[in-house]
């Protein structure tokens, strides 16, 4: 190919990926609403999701999309638990801050 | 011209992604959220993956987002102020996650990745191709996560049903 310089590297996706990992990592470590706890984990979900797909892609196996398929099914399911239970935590203490949740702490 | 949309797309993914995590109401992170997931389709479609770009608009932005939404907006929850910890908190949150964003990316430095190169379009993301393997290879996972979805439906019924007094 002529233009495979124009093309995107894969350490790109690499950077991009690790980066909103970390972001996402972050946001678990500062937040301190549970809702957005969740989201920061949908976050690192999408950014893993991201780089198993660059690697198919640039592999050429197809393998990668199907996990990454599997991947979202199993987000899915873990976000309708996940909102069940902070509506059922909302319920009981009239509030979805996590520092108040800290009758396990030693 | 890939690299002109790559480096676009990545700057809006970055730039909603961080506040997404910095805003402080809830309404602002969620719809910044999905503004993230569409430039992360944007991505997919780059890299030919054409039936995980529409899966991924239509289970994130579509059904989880959405799921997000009514939940911030049944609790309420725009009113509460004060969300992010304390400062002393907040600066070891930040210095974690940059030690291990500078671990990773000494990790990556050390790796050789110039075997992998670019592929031309092949139709390997289209849906043919991904349903041909999932209905072949994959069938019997195929299956299984159709009852985890069923506990899961379970679980968030039997979870958010109010209790009896």
């Amino acid at each position: 190919m002529e233009h495979t310089t124009q093309l995107v590297p894969l350490n790109w996706y690499l950077l991009l990926s690790t980066f909103l990992f970390c972001l996402g990592v972050m946001g678990v470590l500062i937040r301190r609403n549970a809702i957005i706890i969740l989201m920061c984990i949908e976050l690192m979900l999408n950014s893993v999701n991201m780089l198993l797909v660059a690697f198919s892609s640039y592999s050429g196996n197809s393998d990668g999309q199907v996990f990454v398929f599997f991947i979202m099914v199993v987000a899915a399911a873990e976000v309708a638990v996940g909102l069940a239970l902070l509506v059922s935590i909302y319920r009981n203490l009239g509030s979805t801050d996590i520092d108040l949740l800290n009758k396990l702490k030693w | 011209m890939n690299q002109l949309i790559f480096i676009s797309l990545s700057t809006l993914t970055i730039v909603s992604a961080l506040f997404m995590v910095f805003s402080r109401k809830p309404m602002y992170s969620v719809l910044s959220l999905i503004f993230c997931f569409f430039t992360v389709a944007g991505h997919y479609i780059l890299l030919n993956a054409q039936f995980l770009a529409i899966t991924h608009v239509i289970v994130y932005a579509g059904a989880i987002m959405v799921l997000f939404l009514f939940v911030v907006m049944l609790l309420n929850l725009n009113t509460v102020a004060d969300q992010i910890k304390t400062m002393g908190f907040r600066v070891a949150a930040m210095i974690g996650a940059g030690m291990l964003f500078l671990v990773l990316l000494a990790s990556l430095k050390s790796t050789t990745l110039g075997t992998f190169s670019f592929p031309e379009d092949n139709g390997m993301g289209m849906v043919e191709h991904v349903g041909m393997r999932l209905f072949t290879d994959y069938l019997l996972p195929f299956e299984i996560s159709s009852i985890l979805f069923l506990s899961a439906m379970i679980g968030a019924v039997l979870l958010a049903k109010k209790e009896k007094r």
